[in-house]
């Protein structure tokens, strides 16, 4: 408890942008065949720092097979929220959920992101028991605890009831227990997020644990059986209000990037992959007349390749889909950021308009075909994946690993993980830091890139900029 | 009634006093962030509108009267029971205490508030008001001035009491929202309007050790002021 609220809350987006930059970047590794402990990067993201663009700290796991995917923080910005009356709690602990283990850890990053060590382990068993849930994934701080998204139900493999969300004490970090009352016709789940003053969430789809632990189903993808539906909730009330099919063909739906300032809303969501055409998709959500809406708002083709230089499971199709495994929106809302993890690019778009995204940036790095190699001469291999951009959104981030058994069908070379960074031009485009490259230690793959004092994909807000 | 004799002008002293600490308390809690006026400036941001900042502002006030009221009437009930006077004031003095230890002693905050619909801010400002102990603070203060109040009516009727107690509730209740809304409306506006939201965090100090030793500080007051007219 603490007698101020934590300097790295802001009222506003705006607030937030003029914080003070990033020092340190924390970033997840997992080991793919499970043969070592997953870990924690601590990352010198400081310009200028003699360890810059190295890893200055590790926090190595105690058990293997974890799987580490995405995490989050115990608090963020939400904590101003008027409605919970209390900001006194520190931006402080690190949520990194095993999405194959379901155990939890809690790694404290006080007194010094450098020092960063483990705080509380929470087992499996404790989820399974207080949530029903499995496969813990995404991690967003609420005002009122931390809410985690499952990708699986109970049993083995997890297809025993539906997945969905959980709370936990932020402070305590006690399983509290499922999140929803009403959960209408969804079934499964991936990412979620919210407007807190508009009162509402929006969560997407991926698959059952059957159809991504062991690999992508092709048969599963080609009859359209992966989520492509997104559901908006009726946030305190905690009941599904409305769901939208994007039709069965925009397999994978995934990341739910709602505008920052809470009085725009509307949001976006990025589809992995047209069964119809191999293309991926950018989509538009928003709320008007009290009905959500979502419409597709702009696509990204695939690229023709010769079979002998496909992988097996695409060399059916002659093609590259480009893949939109992640999506982030910059803090000004003006960005959303696009990885094309197959096409290996990543796009810059202006969204100023929601409904009418303009390219604006785009660079490569990786991808199936093209290879396109770091300007540091490092090689670069998988694409673009996880993104995370600065909170002034001068400063873009990502690592190049989807998933462990999805690299290997995609990326069959191998995906050694690997950091990079873009800066951003004033009035956008993109260009890539030749002197940020993180390679990590020999085995790992890299995952979510979390920022120091709170990123594009952590911090949610109360109040509006203006 | 009051066996130590106080003369007519240290009673209109002592009623001046308790007056003062009602206005005090308002005051006191409209400032506080806890209870509401970075919602009413939340609202009128989110709106662009001062009217909706006012409007956040009248369902705050709503539900902290209601709570006030609620938390008083059971006291103006018993008050009418006249020679319960001494036990009553002394319990409603423990009362106020002990919720203040217990405040201090758990200092959990109840977050569960955080999930009352934004929509709700009349529910919201009723329960945050009833769980922080806010309404149970003006109680001591309440029993005082219908004691003082009462002196020159020691001997009415039942019934003519309850009445008048009642009405003093309902007086003590309006005059303790309205220092509230007043001091927590003045400076969510001079944040919506020149300060600007860094204020809001900036501003923002942890109360709670504050808050319950101000509860203990009350009922401590109050029972030493008994325990002095009575003896």
């Amino acid at each position: 408890m603490t007698m101020r609220p934590d300097p790295t809350f802001h009222a506003s987006p705006k607030l937030a942008m003029e914080a003070p930059p990033e020092n340190f970047a924390y970033t997840l590794l997992l080991s793919p065949d499970f043969s070592k402990p997953d870990a924690l990067a601590v990352i010198d993201a400081k310009p200028g720092s003699p360890t810059y663009s190295q890893i200055v700290h590790t926090v190595t796991m105690p058990n293997k097979g974890d799987e580490f995917h995405h995490f989050g923080w115990n608090a963020c910005s939400s904590a101003l929220s008027p409605l919970a009356g209390h900001a006194f709690i520190e931006r402080r602990y690190l949520i990194i959920p095993g999405l194959r283990s379901s155990r939890i850890y809690i790694i404290d990053t006080k007194p010094d992101p450098t020092q960063a060590k483990i705080h509380k382990v929470i087992e499996p068993e404790e989820v399974f028991k207080k949530t029903g849930y499995s496969r813990p994934h995404t991690i967003h701080c609420g005002p009122d605890g931390i809410y985690v998204s499952t990708l699986g139900g109970g049993g083995k493999d997890g297809t025993s009831g539906p997945p969905g969300v959980f709370i936990m004490d932020c402070e305590t970090f006690e399983v509290l227990g499922r999140w929803e009352i009403d959960r209408g016709p969804q079934t499964l789940h991936y990412d979620f997020w919210w407007n807190l003053p508009r009162d509402y969430m929006v969560t997407s789809e991926w698959g059952l644990p059957p159809q991504f632990e062991n690999g992508i189903v092709p048969e599963d993808l080609l009859s359209n059986k992966y989520g492509h539906r997104l559901h908006f909730w009726d946030l305190r009330a905690r009941r599904n209000v409305q769901t939208i099919d994007l039709g069965a063909n925009h397999q994978m739906a995934l990341e739910v990037r709602p505008a920052h300032d809470p009085v725009r809303e509307y949001g976006f969501a990025g589809v992995v992959v047209d069964t119809t055409n191999l293309e991926g998709s950018i989509w538009t959500w928003w709320r008007e007349g009290g009905k959500f809406h979502a419409e597709k708002t702009a696509t990204i083709p695939p690229e023709p390749a010769p079979k002998e230089k496909l992988p097996p499971l695409l060399q059916g199709f002659g093609a590259v889909p480009p893949l939109v495994t992640d999506i982030d929106l910059s803090m000004d809302d003006r960005f959303l950021y696009v990885s094309c993890w197959g096409t290996g690019e990543m796009r810059q778009y202006d969204v100023s308009d929601p409904r009418k995204p303009k390219l604006a940036g785009s660079v490569y790095t990786g991808g199936i075909v093209r290879r396109a190699p770091h300007p540091s001469g490092k090689a670069y291999a998988g694409g673009p994946q996880m993104v995370e951009i600065s909170r002034d959104g001068k400063r873009v981030y990502w690592t190049n690993s989807l998933y462990s058994t999805w690299d290997d069908q995609f990326y069959p070379d191998g995906v050694p993980g690997v950091e990079v960074m873009a800066n951003v031009g004033r009035s956008g485009g993109l260009e890539l830091a030749s002197d940020y490259f993180v390679s990590f230690p020999e085995g790992y793959r890299a995952h979510q890139v979390r920022l120091e004092g709170g990123d594009c994909s952590t911090d949610s807000f109360c109040y509006p900029s203006a | 009634m009051l066996s130590v004799g106080l003369d007519w002008g240290e009673a209109s002293r002592t009623l001046g006093w308790l007056w003062l600490a009602l206005l005090a308390s308002g005051i006191y809690h409209g400032i506080n962030p806890g209870m509401g006026w970075p919602l009413a400036v939340s609202a009128g941001l989110m709106e662009r509108s001062p009217r909706a900042l006012l409007g956040a502002l009248g369902a705050l006030s709503a539900g902290h009267l209601l709570a006030t009221f609620l938390v008083l009437l059971p006291f103006a009930l018993l008050l009418a029971l006249a020679e319960w006077q001494r036990p009553i004031q002394l319990g409603a003095s423990l009362l106020v205490i002990g919720f203040g230890a217990y405040r201090l002693i758990d200092r959990r905050h109840p977050r569960a508030l955080a999930r009352i619909p934004p929509t709700q801010l009349a529910l919201w400002s009723f329960a945050v008001a009833i769980a922080h102990g806010a309404a149970l603070m003006l109680v001591p203060i309440y029993l005082g001035l219908c004691q003082a109040a009462d002196l020159d009516a020691a001997h009415q009727a039942a019934g003519a009491l309850v009445t008048a107690n009642l009405a003093m509730a309902v007086l003590v209740s309006l005059v303790h929202v309205l220092a509230m809304v007043a001091a927590g409306g003045c400076l969510g506006w001079l944040v919506y309007r020149y300060l600007g939201l860094k204020f809001v965090s900036r501003s923002w100090f942890n109360l709670d050790a504050v808050w319950a030793a101000s509860l203990v500080l009350v009922g401590a007051a109050a029972l030493a002021f008994n325990l002095a007219s009575w003896r």
